[in-house]
């Protein structure tokens, strides 16, 4: 009897020990992992020969991918009074532009901002970040062209929201901040414009736009500030 | 991204050796999971209980009503001020001393107007403060001023008062599992003892027993049992059929959980919690991992946004912290953020010396096979959780589904194909459905079946 016992508490034992073995800390093993890694390099990889070790690498200065366009104004007190008075929205009031608006607005911007832009979204609520202004906010008397500004470059403590939207979208978004604005005001409703064809690409005003501003200004300002777009899509 | 090699594992063969006790291991899991859920739990209550603590107890001051002036001024100035701390701009507490109080109401209500007046104390401080404008706030009147300065001249609340309630939340909630344990403790001890006065009073009685000179009739040895098994041979045939198929189900469930990594958890080099941002913060999952959205990837979140909230947020609220994890362990995990950014707290400036930070990537695909986030996420609007689990519970993430190939082909002969309102699927639906015979259709109908869709 007492031999059997014994060989009990050495079983168990033995099971505790390879039950230590098998941790969740690390992966499970594989049998023969033919095609398992990768030869070709996985994005957000890391392998010895890039730069810092990161496979995500930056492009150069100044260079410009099909379908994008750099954004001219400067970050600077003085850029965003220009884009504040110059810069208008070029995608159409439509409905479907305002919901999609609704939706990234929602994910982005509703959890500072709060869901009507009266500045009480749940980080404020909850005291964690203060300091959230309204949308009606006389001081500051948001246009399109401002609220387009601040997605791009942030503003003091607001961060740049250029790494995680699009361009389009970041026009659909001012148009649904510039409609809760226009609620918190007590305003009338816009009325929806009509659904044109051309896309943000083909938008020919806003290039012709681009263009004039180009040769107003300075070369080679705008291009610069365009890589952190890139770097996280 | 460097993965764990797996070609030299000469360590594991111990592990193979004895491997049908791998088993065993889910139950290690499920134990991990229910201290999880116990964790999460006991952070709701010490949400709960620590709510106004920091109430309004300050002494009302002549200037004007500091509860009022407190919403004016989380709402308008907290941005780039604070009470006690410079911050973009100067700390406040105390202004009303060293300025006019007109001087203040201008100031506040249009700084560039007085700065382009030419008023020597406004240049000053906007030279100082590297010609930061302030915006102008017409909106205010004076006595919004005044009560914003009464919330600003309050003396600093003393930092002992959270503390308390803190602490006295902490210990309510860790009352409850201490408690279990002491029971459990003090049963065991109880039947320790039981035992050993059991031993002793059949000690003692034998002894008294032999001292006056009873005779305790020994028992006749019995067969021992092991012999009368052997020569049963019915029992013997049985216990062998039961025991070859116990060792084939364990065998068969060996081989079936192996190159599967569910409930992986490794160590993050930064302790991020997905159960502060996204349970208690209720931040959106794609406001992070916004690349879901359009990319084959749902990408790691770059440090850039990582500091679009972290900028303000350099320490955690104490009511966060919880039993296994304190304030300073946070706020020693923000550090390690601002240390791999580069930002300097102390001047609120990027310092340039950036270092990434190296992620250990759970969710792990083999190379074949191809899976792209955008086309389940925004086409197919699929829930996170549905995949990932219940990530806005977990203080540590880990793997919760298999991620086999059979997971997958299992979701889609369930799941339906979202057709409406997707114009590339109006001429396909009309056929497929005459085809099937049904109005909805599932991924496998689609074709979401065929081996090329996956693995090229």
């Amino acid at each position: 009897m007492k031999n059997l016992f014994y060989k009990t508490i050495v079983l168990f034992l033995v099971g505790g020990v390879v039950m230590s073995c098998a941790d969740s800390d690390e992966p499970n093993y594989q049998y023969m992992p033919d095609m398992y890694k990768p030869i070709g390099y996985e994005t957000y990889g890391e392998y010895d020969i890039f730069v810092n070790g990161q496979e995500a690498k930056l492009p150069v200065e100044g260079t410009i991918p099909r379908g994008w366009m750099p954004y001219d104004y400067e970050n600077t007190p003085e850029g965003m009074a220009n884009a504040k008075a110059n810069l208008n929205n070029p995608l159409p009031y439509t409905e479907d532009n305002l919901n999609e608006g609704k939706q990234l607005y929602t994910i982005y911007c509703a959890v500072c901002h709060g869901d009507n832009g009266d500045g009480k979204g749940i980080l404020a609520e909850r005291e964690k970040i203060l300091g959230i202004p309204s949308y009606d906010d006389a001081g500051r008397a948001i246009t399109e062209g401002s609220v387009y500004h601040v997605i791009y470059y942030g503003l003091n403590s607001m961060g740049s929201y250029a790494a995680q939207t699009s361009e389009e979208e970041r026009w659909k978004i001012t148009h649904y901040v510039m409609n809760l604005k226009n609620e918190l005001e007590g305003g009338e409703e816009i009325p929806f414009e009509e659904e044109k064809e051309a896309s943000i690409a083909e938008a020919n005003p806003v290039e012709v736009q681009r263009a004039q501003q180009n040769a107003e200004e300075s070369q080679g300002e705008g291009a610069a500030l365009t890589l952190d777009e890139e770097n996280n899509n | 991204m460097k993965k764990v090699k797996y070609r030299h594992s000469t360590s594991r063969l111990l592990l193979l050796s004895v491997a049908f006790f791998i088993s065993f291991s889910v139950l290690g899991i499920a134990q991990e999971e229910a201290s999880q859920d116990a964790a999460a739990e006991g952070q709701e209550q010490t949400d709960e209980s620590s709510g106004e603590s920091s109430g309004d107890s300050a002494a009302t001051s002549d200037l004007g009503d500091p509860a009022n002036g407190k919403s004016l001024f989380n709402s308008l100035c907290a941005a780039c001020h604070k009470p006690y701390s410079a911050s973009i701009g100067p700390a406040l507490h105390g202004v009303t001393e060293k300025r006019d109080m007109d001087w203040l109401y201008s100031w506040i209500k249009n700084s560039q107007e007085l700065i382009a007046s030419g008023d020597n104390e406004a240049v000053a401080i906007y030279e100082e403060y590297n010609q930061t404008a302030m915006p102008a706030f017409p909106q205010l009147s004076n006595t919004d001023i005044d009560d914003i300065l009464a919330y600003v001249e309050q003396p600093k609340p003393e930092p002992q008062a959270t503390q308390t309630g803190g602490e006295s939340a902490g210990g309510e909630s860790s009352g409850g599992g201490v408690s279990v344990n002491v029971i459990l403790g003090i049963l065991l001890f109880v039947l320790v003892m039981l035992l050993a006065v059991l031993f002793l009073v059949n000690k003692t009685l034998r002894n008294f027993a032999t001292a006056s000179g009873v005779v305790i009739p020994e028992k006749p040895k019995r067969k021992p049992i092991w012999k009368s098994f052997v020569e049963n041979q019915f029992l013997v045939l049985v216990s062998a059929v039961f025991g070859l198929l116990v060792i084939g189900w364990f065998a068969y469930g060996f081989f079936m959980q192996i190159g599967i990594d569910q409930g992986y958890q490794p160590i993050q080099p930064i302790h991020y919690s997905h159960r502060i941002h996204a349970g208690d913060n209720e931040i959106d999952c794609k406001y992070c991992h916004s690349s879901a959205r359009t990319s084959k990837h749902s990408g790691i979140p770059s440090l850039n946004v990582c500091m679009n909230c972290h900028k303000t947020i350099s320490e955690v609220a104490p009511e966060t912290a919880t039993e296994d994890y304190s304030k300073e362990f946070y706020d020693g995990e923000i550090a390690k953020l601002y240390d791999a950014v580069g930002w300097n707290p102390a001047e609120q400036d990027y310092t340039g010396e950036e270092k990434p930070v190296k992620w250990v990537r759970i969710h792990n695909l083999p190379d074949f096979a191809y899976f792209n986030h955008s086309q389940h996420v925004t086409v197919g609007g699929i829930q996170c959780q549905k995949c990932h689990g219940p990530i806005q519970e977990m203080e540590v993430v880990y793997q919760d589904a298999p991620l086999t190939m059979g997971w997958c082909i299992n979701c889609h002969r369930e799941t339906n194909v979202r057709m409406e309102g997707n114009e590339y699927y109006e001429k396909i639906h009309e056929e497929l459905s005459k085809k099937y015979g049904v109005e909805e259709l599932t991924v496998a109908q689609m074709g979401g079946l065929e081996c090329a869709k996956c693995h090229y």
